[in-house]
């Protein structure tokens, strides 16, 4: 069976729940084999083995990190060339997607991202303009690079051990004319990441204010475990942060649960969540295009029913 | 210093896209035609850092006739030339493809910056802005949100799921800028009518020494096997709000074991 190299996302060691989602796909096309770089990589080893990858390569070289993806590329492209796998699956992160476009161009391949599917024979699945369409794409010159959008399948633990194989960073000029000269972090809300959350609060501009998120709609969210989200109409009103925008320019959504406050549901956010499993839509207009999507709605003020919910949410604990 | 940004023509972000039956391409006729929305976050931070200084700012794209409108339209915030590859042979093209074009359009030109949006809101890839900056061999200074030049060098905050990287390179380098990295502004009257004398070079794929082999949909490294519609989703259920709707949704949660 060939191989399929997958690239694992980590933070000092600690793997990225996509990493170990990308091993279950892999082990349905090949042989799955994880790539895992930068520093504390080898803490990873186990955990990778325990997720299905047969093989580990690793390398705990500073390189990763300090440089903008170019040392990541090179190692890529080393092992395909020396591996030929049946497909390379990455993380459609930002960091993945450049990742997978130049080692496209290294290796003369083509490449495939946001994909939500892998079929054995590397055909990829996507869903395009906001999920409006669903796509069936293949790679048709040298070796299936394709990016895999978080939550797209179930991690499986199989409990077993991977080996492990040092590979060594050849570090160009290219890869280090960037250099990293610091990292900072910005303020952690506590909550999940937006694009990786099991379950999305979000609200819009029926919430009417900075004060309505921080009093209705992040109560909601942390009584539930969730991530909250925003709509284009409330991030451009400046109640809430850019980088929480769900829609066509923010970011894509795809969580077991979305609740949708207060939006009307332009395309602009419909694009960013309507992949999502279940949705539960409060919203004072019931002509609101939102409901379409709703497999359960309540037509009604947000501001009474969303802090009641809470409430019961809570009674559940 | 010499300034260039890569624009792309795509469909208005607020309108229904639509893949064309036949050749499974991006039905660019459904929908009215725009500036790719993240560009003219590029085009401004081009024109502040040649107002910041000296210099000239150019605007490229690739794509059918009508963007010609778009490289107009860009130029009209205050840029100073514009660049149109247009050949029928391109249609169809990829990312590979796309980047090679841009890539041969670029080289030789002294361009001191390339500028670009981090993604097109129509195939949303994000991979061109690397992929150019991987042919050329110029270092990759992508996703910022702050971009500065200083003498001969350059420093940009890019943006990661912790915050940012503060990132330092040479010039000349690729650069591309996220959404809300400044605030885009509106052409200028003057500006307007200065675009429409702006010159404009355009040029096809022989032009640039490029084979009609090397791009376009039949040669294209991935291909669209099949598309459709995503089914519209059965009706759920939609009750008005009596003082129970809270209620409600915690019955539905429940029976989703959600809680």
């Amino acid at each position: 069976m060939s191989e399929v190299l997958v690239l694992v996302e980590h933070t000092a060691g600690e793997v990225k729940k996509v990493s170990l989602e990308l091993l279950a796909m892999a082990a349905g096309i090949g042989e799955p084999s994880a790539v895992v770089l930068g520093p504390g990589a080898d803490a990873a080893v186990a955990t990778l083995g325990d997720h299905g990858a047969k093989t580990v390569f690793v390398s705990t070289d500073l390189a990763f990190v300090d440089h903008v993806v170019v040392p990541t590329v090179d190692v890529l492209a080393k092992l395909v060339a020396e591996k030929s796998p049946a497909a390379v699956l990455i993380p459609s992160s930002a960091d993945g997607k450049e990742i997978a476009g130049r080692l496209a161009i290294a290796t003369d391949s083509g490449v495939i991202t946001d994909a939500v599917a892998v079929s054995s024979d590397a055909i990829a699945t996507q869903n395009v303009f906001g999920g409006a369409t669903i796509v069936h794409s293949k790679v048709s010159k040298g070796t299936p690079i394709i990016t895999v959008r978080t939550n797209s399948i179930a991690p499986v633990q199989s409990g077993g051990t991977a080996s492990r194989v040092d590979v060594d960073v050849d570090l160009t000029a290219l890869a280090s004319a960037t250099k990293v000269t610091n990292r900072v972090s910005v303020e952690k809300s506590g909550r999940p990441d937006l694009s990786e959350a099991a379950i999305v609060v979000s609200g819009g501009r029926g919430v009417g204010s900075d004060e309505g998120f921080k009093t209705v709609i992040e109560p909601l969210a942390d009584a539930l475990g969730a991530a909250v989200g925003a709509s284009r109409a409330a991030t451009d009103a400046g109640w809430y942060p850019h980088q929480f925008q769900v829609g066509q320019t923010g970011k894509t959504v795809s969580p077991q649960l979305y609740i949708a406050n207060g939006i009307s549901g332009a395309i602009q956010h419909r694009a960013g969540m309507q992949t999502s499993k279940t949705v539960v839509v409060v919203n004072k207009d019931a002509d609101a295009p939102i409901f379409d999507l709703a497999d359960f709605g309540v037509v009604g003020d947000l501001h009474s029913v969303v802090p009641d919910l809470t409430t019961r949410v809570k009674s559940h604990k | 210093m010499k300034i260039c940004v890569c624009v792309k023509q795509v469909p208005d972000s607020w309108a229904e896209k639509k893949l064309t039956a036949g050749d499974n391409t991006l039905d660019r006729a459904s929908a009215d035609r725009v500036v790719n929305e993240l560009d003219e976050y590029a085009v401004e931070e081009a024109l502040r850092i040649v107002e910041a200084g000296e210099g000239e700012v150019t605007i490229l794209s690739m794509g059918p006739a009508e963007a010609a409108d778009s490289v107009r339209k860009a130029i009209s915030m205050g840029a100073h030339a514009g660049i149109h590859v247009v050949d029928d042979a391109l249609h169809g093209s990829d990312a590979l493809a796309t980047s090679l074009v841009l890539a041969k359009a670029l080289e030789g030109r002294g361009f001191d910056l390339i500028i670009f949006g981090s993604e097109s809101t129509d195939a949303r890839m994000s991979v061109v802005p690397a992929m150019v900056a991987a042919r050329l061999g110029l270092p990759q200074m992508t996703f910022a949100n702050k971009v500065e030049v200083s003498g001969s060098e350059l420093t940009i905050h890019r943006v990661t799921d912790y915050g940012y990287d503060e990132v330092k390179s040479a010039l000349p380098a690729v650069v591309s800028v996220v959404e809300k990295t400044n605030e885009p502004r509106y052409p200028s009257f003057k500006n307007i009518m200065a675009a429409k004398k702006a010159p404009m070079e355009t040029l096809t794929l022989a032009d640039l020494g490029l084979d009609a082999a090397s791009v376009g949909l039949a040669n294209a490294w991935s291909q669209v096997a099949d598309f459709a519609e995503r089914p519209a989703k059965a009706k759920g259920t939609v009750v008005a709000d009596d003082g129970s709707g809270a209620e409600k949704i915690e019955e539905f949660l429940v029976a989703q074991k959600f809680i």
